[in-house]
This record gives C-alpha cells, structure tokens and sequence, in this order.
C-alpha cells in the first residue's frame, strides 16, 4: 500500500498538559476506582446499619474532636494545594518548590492527629461489625493519606533536583494537586458517615 | 514548552533510514533481561495470551477429571475433598485467571494496533500487570499442588469460606489470588481506556473507532466501576479470618447474604466482562468474510453501552433462593429480561450482515456462526432462570452448569477460537491451517453441544452441581456417561485447536500484511508490526480506512525518531494535541511485582506485612518513576 503524507505533526508540543495530557487520564481513571471503592465502604456501613436494632453496636458514637481536627486540617490544606496547581500551570519552579514543601507537611499532619483519631473511635475492629466497618473506613483513607503523602514526599525532592524544571514536572505536579483534593473529597462523605451517622 | 525537533526527525525522506531509526529507539534489547524488562504491548500481548491458554489447557485438565470422575455412580478416581478443591480450581482458574485475562490480553496485543499508536498507554504498568498475574497464577496452582488448593466454589460463599469452617489457609489463597488479578485487570483497564481516550490516530473521531475497540473501552469501565467490589469482598473476609473483624458473623451484627451481594455486584458484570469482548471481536471479524460492512453500527455501539449500564442491575438474580423481599425479586426478574434487548440487537445486526453479505465460509466465520446458535440458545435457557419460580426449582443444579457453560464458552471461548485464527497472521506472522482450524472448529461445537445440552436434562431430573458421586440407582446413568463420552471430543477440538497454533506459530504459511483484505488499522502495518507499529501514523477518514481507498494510505509525518513518540489526540474528534513521549523498557515494573508478591502472599499470614511489605514496592516505584534522564522525560 503506497502512503500518503497529509499532516505534519512537527509543531506539535512535545509534551500535554490538562486534558493533554495522559497521566491526567490515568489519574482520574484511578480516582474512579478509588471512589467506587469508597462508595462501596460507605454502602456497607449502609447496609450492616440498617441491619441492627442499635447502632452504633455495643458503643458509644466516636468522639468528634480528631476527626474534626483532620476534617479542618483537609480542608484548609485546599487553598495552598490549588495555588500550587496555579503556580505549576505558571510553571514557577521557585514557587512549586515551596508549595510541595508546603504541602509535604499538610499531608503530615493530618497523618499525626490521625493517630488519636483511631482510639476516639472508642470500639475495636473486632468487638463486632460496627467496629470492623468503622476500622475499615477510617484505614482506607489512612491509607489513601499515605499513599498521596508518599507520592508528594518524592516529587518534592524531585522538583529539588535537576529534573525539576520541566513541563512534564510541572504537569506531576498538578495531578498530584488534583489527586489530593480528591483525597480531601473523599474524606468528607466518610466523616459525615463515621461521626455524624452513628449521632442519629 | 515547544522547541524545533532536532534531527534526526521524521521527514527524512528515506523510508530505510526512518525505520533503522525507529528499530533502534523502540527495539526490545535481545536476551534474558531485554525480555524482563520490555514494555512493548505485543510482545507483553503474546506473553498474557499464551498464559491465559496454559491456564485454560489446565482447567480444561481439570474438567476433564471431573468427567471421569462423574461419568459412572460411585466412581474414586477422586475423593469429596480432592474433588471439591478441583470444581473450585476449575471455576476460579477459568474465569480469573483464563477468561477476564485473555480478553484484556486480545486488547492490549490490538487496541494500540486498530487505533493506530506506537504503545498502549502506560506501558510499564502494562507490564507490571502482566507480572502481577503471572503471580497470582502460579501463588494458586502451587497451592493446589500442595493440597492447599481453595475448596469453597469459585464463588467462595461465607460462612463456607469463613473462619469457623474454612479452616486452614485454602479460602486465604482463593481470596488473595483475587487480588493479585483484580490489580492486574485494574490496570489494563486505565491503560486501555486511556489508550482508547487519547491516543487514536488523528481523524478516528468517536463514530469511526472500530466495533471492538468500543467493546473494550465498555468493558474497561465495567472492570473499573464492579472489580472494586470483589477488592472489598475478598478483603474482609481475610480480614474476618486474620485479625478477627466481623463483617460475615451474624452473632456480632455481621451478615453473610453481604458477601453475596458484594460478590454479584462483580460477579454478574463479570459475565459481560467476558462477553462484550468477544462480541466486539465478532463484530468486527465478521466484515471481511460477510465481504460488506457490518450492518447497524450505531445499534452495536449502543447495544454495548447498554449491557454494560444494565449489567449493574442484575446481580441479585443470582441470590433468588436468599429470601430477598419479594418486590426486589421481580425488580431482578425485570431487568434480567431486558439484558436480552441488547443481545438481541447485536444478533439481528450480526444475521442482517450475513444476510446481506456473501459469507466466506473460513474458519473464524465457522467460529462466529456457531458462537450465535450457541450463544441464543444460552440467551434462552438465561431468560428461562431469570424467572423466580423457575430458578427456584433449578437453582444449583445441573441446569445452571449447563447455562452458564452456554453463555461462557458458547458467548466468549468460540468468538475467541475464531478470533485467535482471525489475528494469528498479526501476531505471528504465520498464517494457522485452514483444513485443521475447521476440524477443531466441528469437533469444539458438536462436542461442546453434546457435552453441556444434557446437563440441562440432568438438571431438571434434580442432578445438583459440585457433587462428587451418585448412587447408581438415580436416573443420571446414562446421560452422565453420554456427557462424558461427549467430553472426549469437545477435549479433542481443544487439543487439536493447540496443535494447529503450536505448529502454525513455526510451520505455517507466511502471512501478506492483511490476509482477510480486512479494514481496519492494525492491517496497515506489517505482519508481525514492528516494534513502533507503525512508522508514520495513518491519518482516518472512515470507520474501515483500509477499504475507502485500497491503494494509499494517508498519513502524518514529523514525529521525533531519537525518542520514543506518539501522538495524543482530542478525546471526541481525535485532533492531534501533543506529541507525547512513550516511556522506554524497565526492569522497575518487575521489581514493584516481585514487591507486591511477597506482601500479598504474605498478608495471608500476618497483618504485619502490609506495613513491612510496603516499603520494599515503595522503593521499586520510586525506582519505577524516578526520572533517568532520558530523552523521553524531556518535554
């Protein structure tokens, strides 16, 4: 088959950004498996409610103080995370660097008061189904926390270091902004349904 | 951040020249580790498919135990609890580790090829994915092996598989194999849909992908939005047998009908997870030998979609016999039924096509013919159990065997068949033996019919599923020594079909680039395509780009050579967007599998090694990601 040549692709940008970009898709086709996972927890949490006669089961509702703390601490971690998304887009590699520092520790300390949020749960994984559900809940977005810290951890020292300045940086960057408002995001369904739900 | 393409580039005029250069910026280095550490989706292809047929070669083994076993009253070949390890054996292995796996391998080997790429998106993962599997099969096997194989049904039913009476670490392998290929399904899953999003070749706007390609990307969604339910399910219930939670025991506000809604909330898309595949294949192998365009394009596509978003609503149909509200049965009831909408559709538009056409009667089209009388009447005997008080009556007896082998192996392993003789030119160069492919194909369908039709008999005699033996006074005698004798040539079909890819792969005829005169892409590119696929991508002006104009292909130049590159595209229209950098080999994915195989094999024994066994798949993707400088991370 002979070939024909119609286009010329030579001017294009080396490299996507946004929408251009295919770590952006794989990012959010991860989120949907993330979510999904999370909205099948809480149908769980759901479903083993409507079950008892009494819920919570055998305990009092968790205390609201950690978690409330973590939920805020999420929260405000929201405005330097989306400036850091804009000084990327920028590509403002001063900037970025202090906003991943800046972020490095905002993935931290949600992680510390996480730790008193566990026994303010004030039931065990395995008194009954009402503390293994909670446990669940609380260790997958622990584990969600840690997975998106470990990930902000490493690309911080990366923007130190001689790879730093590059789109393609600059576009990690802004997936991993992207990731952790939907770590926050997620965070807020399962606090309505740990702390409130079991207040009924 | 553009700058001008240093040279060498793409407009070097001579096409020699391009392609050394190409070969050398793409090449799979020769030798042990270049074959570690590949990321190039065919050679990852052929790997996943030649593994998913071992594994089917092994259940088929174990299938044909069970034949023996059952073909006489009071048989002992096999004891209860060998056999109940082989029946579970044989269902988990064909569908995890078989079924859902060779479809996903079938794309990732002709996705990147019929959308006119160089790589499938993410290709490290790719091949973390494959290695991931590879572990997950052999952690299962080797379980069985060392009678430790999981005995508690493919569908692993608490409190069966619970701690009180799962005793032992058999429903831990069952329940982690589960992990290792949901993770690895999971991440063919993105990478096909993103592959599918954003790499097409310019001009393949939404109406003009191929039929099986769209199969895919349904697919790949039904993988994202069901597989994380079975995480959950087999997750808990280790947790309910490790470290003592209680989510399955009744006795602390646990419920065990909870697994089984969790488990058919995957279970049942799992089915379409299988089938939309291979009806996306039949769809498109069926132009070149109907020798005119498949009839009802937008009616296939739309057929797709619409099993996939039905596929969520059906799960409890599977539960009828639970004691569910009575109102929620006839919901199930409601919706299975309407699942045969779709699938009626695509069959109309499959029977139009031939109608109209002028079918060539090769071996793939045998596959294609028998798949639909085999698969309607599936559809048949399905729309029969979607029905409560006939359900009730058949439920877990042979009649369901025999409706889902129908559905299974009639709807999916003959378009599979057919699909394998279809591509093999593609993957191997090599053409398969016509006169041997009809033969299997006679032998797989008359033994396949004559094997799993009287189970539908023996079902209704009462015959139930997953019983080792019979006394020899019930009435299954008879049939149960006809289904046997039937096994025989269904097992001969089967062997033969291995013996005609095994010698074809060596002997057979060397394969032009589009033997079928076919009309998609992955026809464009030599047979095998070399290691870039394809070195200038073509440009689409129709939905069959290969038979608007037979002589000349159009195509786009000025892609980098020094660097591995392909092009992303607008996510509806196709536009070109960027030219993207495709990573290069690494041995990384296989460390990060070696990594996550020990946790996970670990964690079966102690909760510990979630939290230990994480820093060494830290440190691999760390590895994995970390930047080495090449020209694929400039920007």
């Amino acid at each position: 088959m002979r070939e024909k040549i119609v286009l010329d692709l030579g001017k294009l940008p080396l490299h996507g950004m946004g929408t251009a970009s295919i770590t952006w898709w794989g990012t959010l086709a991860f989120m949907l498996i993330e979510g999904t996972g999370f909205a099948l927890a809480i149908a769980v949490y759901l479903y083993l409610m409507s079950l008892a006669t009494a819920w919570p089961i055998n305990a009092p509702p968790p205390d609201l103080l950690p978690g409330t703390l973590v939920t805020l601490i999420l929260l405000a971690s929201l405005v330097p995370n989306i400036l850091l998304s804009r000084w990327a887009e920028q590509q403002d590699l001063r900037k970025v660097r202090i906003g991943m520092v800046i972020m490095s520790i905002l993935g931290t300390l949600p992680l510390i008061v996480r730790v008193f949020e566990f026994p303010a749960l004030k039931v065990s994984w395995d008194s009954n189904a009402y503390g293994s559900v909670v446990w669940t809940l609380l260790g997958l977005h622990t584990t969600h926390i840690i997975t998106d810290l470990v990930d902000t951890l490493v690309l911080a020292a990366l923007m130190f270091t001689r790879h730093g300045r590059s789109a393609r940086r600059f576009g990690d960057v802004q997936d991993n902004v992207m990731y952790w408002n939907f770590v926050v995001a997620t965070w807020l369904p399962l606090y309505g349904c740990i702390y409130w739900l079991a207040r009924l | 951040m553009t700058r001008p393409a240093p040279a060498p580039d793409a407009r070097d005029s001579d096409r020699t020249l391009l392609a050394g250069a190409l070969a050398e910026t793409w090449k799979t280095p020769s030798g042990f580790w270049g074959a570690l550490a590949t990321v190039d989706h065919k050679i990852i292809g052929r790997r996943y498919i030649f593994t998913a047929f071992v594994f089917l070669a092994l259940g088929g083994v174990l299938a044909a135990l069970m034949r023996i076993q059952l073909a006489q009253p009071e048989a002992r070949l096999l004891g209860p609890d060998r056999y109940n390890q082989i029946f579970t054996m044989h269902g988990a292995n064909m569908m995890f580790l078989f079924a859902v796996p060779v479809m996903e391998a079938v794309a990732v080997y002709l996705v990147p090829l019929m959308v006119g790429t160089r790589n499938i998106a993410f290709p490290r993962l790719n091949a973390f994915s494959y290695w991931i599997y590879l572990a997950g099969g052999a952690l299962l096997w080797t379980a069985f092996a060392l009678d430790m194989g999981p005995d508690v049904g493919w569908f692993a039913y608490v409190p069966l598989s619970g701690p009180q009476y799962g005793t032992g670490k058999r429903a831990d392998i069952w329940a982690q194999m589960i992990t290792f290929t949901e993770i690895s399904a999971l991440a063919v899953a993105v990478e096909l849909v993103v592959t599918i999003f954003k790499q097409r070749a310019p001009g393949m706007t939404l109406d003009r992908i191929p039929v099986f390609v769209w199969a895919m990307l349904v697919t790949s969604f039904l993988v994202i939005m069901a597989m994380p339910a079975i995480v959950l399910a087999s997750t808990s219930l280790i947790l309910d047998r490790l470290v003592g939670t209680h989510f399955y025991n009744p006795a602390e506000g646990g419920d065990v009908l909870l697994w089984q809604h969790l488990f058919w909330f995957f279970g049942h898309p799992e089915v379409y997870i299988i089938f939309l595949p291979a009806a996306g294949m039949v769809s498109t192998m069926i132009e070149p030998f109907a020798r005119r365009p498949a009839f009802g394009y937008l009616g296939l596509v739309m057929a797709l979609i619409a099993t996939g978003i039905l596929a969520f609503g059906l799960w409890v149909h599977h539960m009828f016999v639970a004691g569910l509200p009575r109102l929620g049965d006839s919901f199930f009831t409601a919706s299975s039924m309407a699942i045969a909408i779709p699938a009626g559709i695509q069959v109309f538009c499959w029977l139009a096509t031939l109608w109209d056409g002028t079918p060539v009667f090769k071996t793939p089209l045998l596959f294609i013919v028998g798949f639909i009388v085999t698969f309607v009447i599936g559809g048949l005997n399905g729309v029969m159990v979607a029905s409560v008080p006939f359900d009730t009556q058949v439920h877990d007896t042979y009649f369901v065997v025999a409706h889902f082998h129908y559905v299974l192996i009639g709807g999916a392993v003959f378009p599979l068949l057919g699909a394998i003789h279809y591509w093999f030119p593609k993957l191997t160069g090599r053409t398969m033996s016509e006169t041997l492919g009809q033969w299997s194909f006679w032998l797989v369908f008359v033994g396949f019919n004559a094997t799993f039709f009287p189970m539908h008999i023996l079902g209704l005699e009462g015959m139930p599923r997953r019983i080792y033996t019979y006394q020899p006074d019930l009435p299954w005698h008879g049939l149960n020594l006809f289904v046997s004798f039937s096994a025989v040539i269904l097992t001969a079909g089967f062997l033969l079909f291995f013996v005609n890819a095994i010698r074809s792969a060596r002997f057979g005829e060397i394969a032009p680039d589009n033997p079928w005169d076919a009309p998609t892409l992955e026809w464009a590119t030599t047979s095998p395509p070399p290691s870039y696929n394809f070195a200038m991508i073509p440009i689409v002006g129709s939905l069959r780009p290969l038979w608007d104009d037979r002589d000349t292909l159009p195509i786009a130049d000025g892609l980098r050579t020094d660097r591995r590159e392909l092009i992303v595209t607008t996510l509806a229209t196709a536009e070109p967007q960027a030219r993207e950098a495709s990573p290069q080999n690494s041995i990384w994915p296989l460390w990060a599998a070696i990594a996550t195989t020990i946790m996970l094999i670990w964690s079966i024994f102690s909760p510990w090694a979630v939290v230990w066994g994480s820093i060494p798949v830290a440190f691999a993707l760390i590895g994995w990601f970390w930047p080495k400088g090449t020209p694929e991370d400039g920007s």
